[in-house]
């Protein structure tokens, strides 16, 4: 019972960090219509400029995060205007192309400047450590990141679901020609969930840096799994993206520590079949 | 006709070489991509051993020849290697970070008349393969063989153990669990885990679960170690008294920053620290440090570099700068010299490098900055993974 519950817990963070880094894919990919394969590019980046910002500044935590997000954010505005203006409505394969080539300037330039060495990002003593659950200690961090995933799933759900915004921006991208027409300023709009979407990638960067450490490869070797779990969600969809981490977290997890050898025999298992019974992922409109 | 004309002038131009003032060595190594930083320490120990010996030996000049391999890629090692002899006449191979490229290059060193040094590459078949192997650097088998001794005199009787599954893993593990359990231990459970494991908790939960008490971990070096060691800590397995086991590729010093005080108090067992205390050292690692500008960089690779151009320098010595393979080889089998890790000498029967194995404790020095802290000596240690495969 202490191992499955244990197991329980594990699963859970695991999944929640990665919901945290790849929902700002999902929206990218399932609202904004484009594969931005650049999306760890700008976790790493975010990772980047905490790690710089908490260790070389000295500043705090929280502020470090703050100074992630719209530090990255401040980066990928001229990206934006310059190269993805261009592939909005592209075929996915020049998006692939386009996003594919961010991503390996991206890593040549952190590469350049902060070394091929691992960087850390200083916990503050509150998040170091880890809690006792009575059946076992967790490590606090990973709490934390349990509490984020939450929070940003719910923010952005009400964000996309419940505000003049969110109209606009689901207007948008399923008829931008009307939606302009009716008054709707599509570029501002789809400037502003890129930006939400970066904003995002940066905070799961941070977040999600004591699991996955930040590298200049980060950008590369990470992108497989977070394309798996906005497909299997659906690209676009917060809840199908929440339910795609929780399982596939649970299955990797529990994969792992009955059957190490498999390696992610379990989790590809479970991708090939959920993709067999929802093409469209758990929570996937129809086109 | 014509064909025969140019290989006799050929043949004339080398014959009247035999004093030739450049002998060029090519390095096959990582040089871009996500190993790099190997591939720079590389470069840190050839350019430092050339910036303290100079650049000539007798009246030759040395030249190198850099090609980059930038992950396993035996195919496009091959090639490279192809490219070096024939179009570039290099005399000397060495480099390689990766088993499978050295093993790609191996069947090409006879036809080529060429002696290839290896400065990483870990498995200890590869010597095998071609009698014009050398070796400076060391095998898995040879750094996770003392660590079982230290596990038993700490009063280690059940391990477990968990390790990458990938070539130099498994040799880790075959090694570890030889010499332990000729010690009388048992090892309890051993797992594989695939490369690309990111969360480590459930490995974790499994060691506590595996009723051991100690576990051996072999991972590569990079971000993986830094995601096993926080889970070891932060998963109360450090606090459960747990011990922790390990070759050095686990504390490699590039990688203690960011490791910092999780990594404190692991014991591992390798070839080579950077704090290393002797006079050669001192030197080396001031000259490397200049070599690769950031001394937080320099870690092992740098010292396998270092010696192996020791090695090929002896080998240019001894041939006069004429290409003879044979003859080069012949010339450094049993060579013993004070290398920056330690007192070393090419064992003649398998051209391998036998060496002092340390064991160390990962320690934090008062600048806040930490180091790999010798504190024992396992002396004259050959490569035990060549019986072990017999």
């Amino acid at each position: 019972m202490q191992t499955v519950l244990s197991i329980a817990v594990d699963a859970l963070a695991y999944g929640m960090v990665l919901f945290v880094i790849s929902i700002g894919l999902s929206v990218t990919m399932g609202l904004m219509r484009v594969v931005n394969l650049a999306h760890g590019a700008f976790a790493m980046i975010g990772g980047y400029i905490a790690s710089y910002a908490a260790r070389d500044l000295g500043v705090g935590y929280g502020v470090a995060v703050l100074i992630a997000v719209f530090g990255t954010i401040l980066i990928a505005i001229p990206i934006e205007r310059l190269l993805y203006r261009r592939i909005y409505g592209a075929p996915e394969l020049t998006q692939v192309l386009m996003t594919i080539g961010i991503t390996f300037c991206i890593i040549g330039i952190a590469n350049f400047v902060f070394g091929p060495t691992l960087k850390t990002i200083p916990l503050p003593p509150e998040l170091q450590g880890s809690i006792n659950l009575g059946f076992r200690a967790v490590a606090t961090h990973r709490l934390f990141a349990i509490l984020c995933g939450l929070v940003v799933a719910g923010a952005l759900w009400y964000l996309i679901e419940k505000t003049a915004f969110g109209v606009k921006l689901r207007a948008s991208v399923d008829n931008a020609a009307m939606a302009a027409a009716l008054g709707v300023r599509t570029q501002i709009v789809y400037a502003v969930s890129f930006a939400i979407a970066i904003g995002l990638a940066a905070f799961g960067g941070v977040v999600g840096a004591e699991l996955l450490p930040v590298e200049p490869y980060y950008a590369l070797r990470y992108m497989v799994t977070f394309l798996v779990v906005v497909s299997i969600g659906g690209a676009g969809s917060i809840p199908g993206a929440l339910l795609a981490c929780l399982l596939l977290g649970g299955i990797d997890t529990t994969g792992r520590y009955l059957m190490p050898e498999f390696g992610e025999f379990f989790f590809y298992l479970a991708v090939i079949a959920i993709v067999c019974v929802f093409p469209r992922g758990l929570a996937g409109r129809a086109k | 006709m014509r064909r025969i004309i140019m290989a006799a002038l050929a043949a004339v131009s080398l014959g009247g070489m035999a004093h030739a003032d450049t002998i060029k060595v090519g390095v096959i190594g990582p040089f871009s991509g996500p190993f790099a930083l190997q591939g720079k320490n590389f470069k840190a120990g050839i350019d430092a051993y050339m910036a303290m010996h100079g650049d000539t030996v007798g009246d030759d000049k040395v030249e190198i020849i850099y090609r980059d391999v930038p992950a396993p890629d035996p195919a496009q090692s091959k090639a490279l290697a192809q490219e070096l002899i024939i179009k570039e006449g290099v005399q000397y191979l060495t480099g390689f970070y990766f088993t499978p490229d050295a093993m790609a290059v191996t069947p090409l060193l006879t036809q080529g008349n060429v002696p290839m040094v290896i400065m990483n590459a870990a498995t200890s078949a590869i010597v095998t393969k071609s009698p014009f192997v050398v070796r400076t650097s060391f095998t898995l088998w040879q750094t996770s063989t003392p660590i079982a001794q230290v596990a038993r005199d700490k009063g280690v009787d059940k391990v477990m153990s968990v390790v990458s599954d990938y070539g130099p893993g498994v040799d880790a593990e075959n090694a570890f669990k030889a010499a332990f359990t000729a010690a009388g231990g048992t090892v309890v459970e051993a797992i594989r885990m695939p490369l690309s494991t990111n969360d480590f908790s459930p490995i974790m939960q499994r060691i506590r679960d595996s009723g051991a008490q100690a576990v051996f971990a072999f991972l590569p070096s990079g971000p993986t170690t830094l995601g096993f060691v926080k889970a070891y800590n932060q998963n109360g397995l450090k606090e459960a008294g747990i011990q922790f086991f390990a070759p050095g590729d686990l504390t490699q010093e590039s990688d203690l920053p960011a490791l910092g005080d999780t990594a404190l108090g692991i014991l591992t067992t390798f070839h080579y620290s950077v704090a290393h205390d002797s006079p050669e050292n001192k030197a080396f690692v001031e000259a490397a440090s200049r070599a690769i500008g950031n001394p937080a960089e320099l870690s092992f690779p740098a010292v396998g570099a270092f010696d192996g151009m020791h090695v090929i320098y002896k080998m240019i010595e001894a041939t006069d700068g004429e290409q003879d393979a044979q003859k080069a080889v012949d010339a450094v089998k049993g060579l013993a010299w004070e290398s920056p890790r330690g007192p070393v000498e090419i064992d003649p029967e398998s051209r391998h490098i036998t060496e002092n194995i340390y064991l160390r404790e990962v320690a934090k020095s008062d600048d806040g900055t930490y180091y790999n802290k010798e504190i024992q000596t396992f002396e004259k240690q050959g490569d035990p993974g060549l019986a072990a495969a017999n």
